[in-house]
């Protein structure tokens, strides 16, 4: 690289750190847990459950448009799904072997790319930054206790950046400082002294996005760890039985041959077994969760700090993360089927040291 | 309040905040510690047998992930304190 070249990176880098830092700065960040309603048809349809549908319609129509005139010779879409297909079948062979490969590949590849897909759709533009603005009192009285304030541009309601003025600022954000045991009285008398200092086009509200990635919910990704909890215990019964595979778990085989502590110790292993299930299951949850949601949090606070710079660096390790975790999800599915499926030796081999007791 | 001092005090905001901050920076150290000692071992059988990298890497991904996991749940719980408990 041209030494007028390297010189031009770093001017530039310079010049979008400066208006980055200075122009495009986001207001401070509010982070919200719990996913935000949209439409409330007897149960609550919340952002996630849309941005979820629109992932699987996405997937299904790429298959669709993948498999439509099958040749022996893939080309375009075909080839593109065909490899990822033999890469993840040849993953699913390398750790199942091939006797059980066949029967755990579906579930697999699409735990990978249902995963994959979810997590980079939350990195598209519009996501989690276009939606409905909640206003800081709004109807019956409800009044948010955080909120930012938006400018009205043609009849949009936009965050600002602070760039005309300097020194520069972020856009404002306002937060009530009330006890949480104050009247809604008291409550709007702040939200009211609070937003006495706004312009005429300006209003404070909270943002209530239309689609937010869909891993950021608990609950998706709850939802897909008890699916995957289901599959390896089906897969377990069914390759071994009801009886043999339920005894990893309710092991009295010892006991009731008279060997007291025996099989005592290998009752208590078996409960272990249960709890180490159990755990498996919040840590595939908590897992996906906290990775996907730390990154939004990380979008939201770099928007705040540095835009464009350090947010092209996030904007990568998003993506890496994206994938790592999709790969993780499914691998660990492919590990914990496997130990299901592989039949434990009854004989003289020590329970305990079968048991792999995960993070 | 706390009172340490007579002029050194703690609000309970303040304590809110030392609590979210503690959680998530003592929950890290154990984790990173795990993750640095796996891809270490993972660099040395790399080094020592080229041949089995497609291998080697997969299991230290899989092993990354679990010792992450704990990282998480200390980050989950520090969010939790921090921004979605309410002041009381």
């Amino acid at each position: 690289m041209g030494k007028l070249k390297l010189y031009l990176i770093i001017a530039a880098v310079f010049v979008l750190t400066l208006v980055g830092f200075t122009s495009l700065r986001s207001a401070r960040p509010i982070v919200e847990l719990k996913a935000e309603t949209v439409l409330s048809l007897g149960i609550n349809i919340t952002n996630t459950m849309i941005t979820a549908a629109i992932v699987i319609i996405i997937l299904i129509v790429f298959s669709y448009f993948a498999t439509r005139k099958m040749s022996l010779i893939p080309s375009g879409i075909q080839n593109f799904f065909e490899m990822i297909i033999e890469a993840l079948y040849n993953l699913v062979v390398g750790t199942a072997g091939e006797k059980h490969a066949r029967r755990f590949f579906p579930v697999i590849a699409t735990i990978f790319l249902y995963v994959v897909a979810a997590n980079w759709f939350g990195l598209l533009p519009g996501v989690a930054t276009i939606g409905k603005v909640e206003p800081l009192v709004g109807e019956e009285g409800v009044v948010q206790e955080k909120g930012t304030v938006f400018s009205n541009v043609a009849g949009v309601k936009m965050i600002m950046p602070g760039f005309p003025s300097w020194p520069p600022h972020e856009p404002m954000s306002i937060t009530l400082d009330v006890p949480a045991d104050a009247t809604p009285q008291q409550k709007e008398a702040a939200a009211a002294e609070a937003t006495s200092n706004l312009k005429t086009n300006e209003s404070a509200g909270l943002l209530a996005p239309f689609l937010r990635s869909v891993n950021t919910d608990l609950n998706a990704t709850l939802s897909l760890a008890i699916w995957s909890a289901i599959f390896v215990e089906f897969w377990g019964i069914s390759s071994q039985g009801f009886f043999r595979y339920g005894s990893k778990f309710l092991n009295v085989k010892r006991l009731l041959k008279g060997d007291i502590f025996n099989g005592f110790i290998d009752f208590v292993v078996g409960i272990l077994e249960f709890v180490a299930e159990a755990a498996r299951l919040l840590s595939f949850t908590f897992r996906l969760f906290g990775n996907i949601f730390a990154g939004e949090m990380l979008f939201l606070v770099i928007l705040f700090l540095l835009p464009i710079i350090a947010l092209d660096l996030v904007y990568g390790l998003e993506l890496f993360f994206g994938l790592i975790q999709a790969f993780i999800f499914a691998m660990l599915t492919l590990v914990f089927g496997v130990v299901a499926v592989t039949s434990h030796e009854e004989e003289g081999v020590d329970h305990g040291s079968e048991s792999t007791v995960p993070a | 309040m706390i009172h340490l001092l007579p002029v050194l005090a703690i609000s309970d905001g303040g304590l809110r905040f030392i609590a979210a901050a503690l959680a998530i920076g003592f929950g890290a150290i154990g984790p990173a510690l795990a993750i640095g000692m796996l891809t270490g071992k993972a660099m040395e059988a790399l080094g020592r047998n080229p041949e089995a990298q497609p291998v080697i890497t997969t299991n230290m991904i899989l092993g990354i992930a679990f010792a992450e996991a704990i990282a998480i749940y200390a980050l989950i719980v520090a969010v939790m304190i921090g921004l979605v408990f309410s002041a009381t």
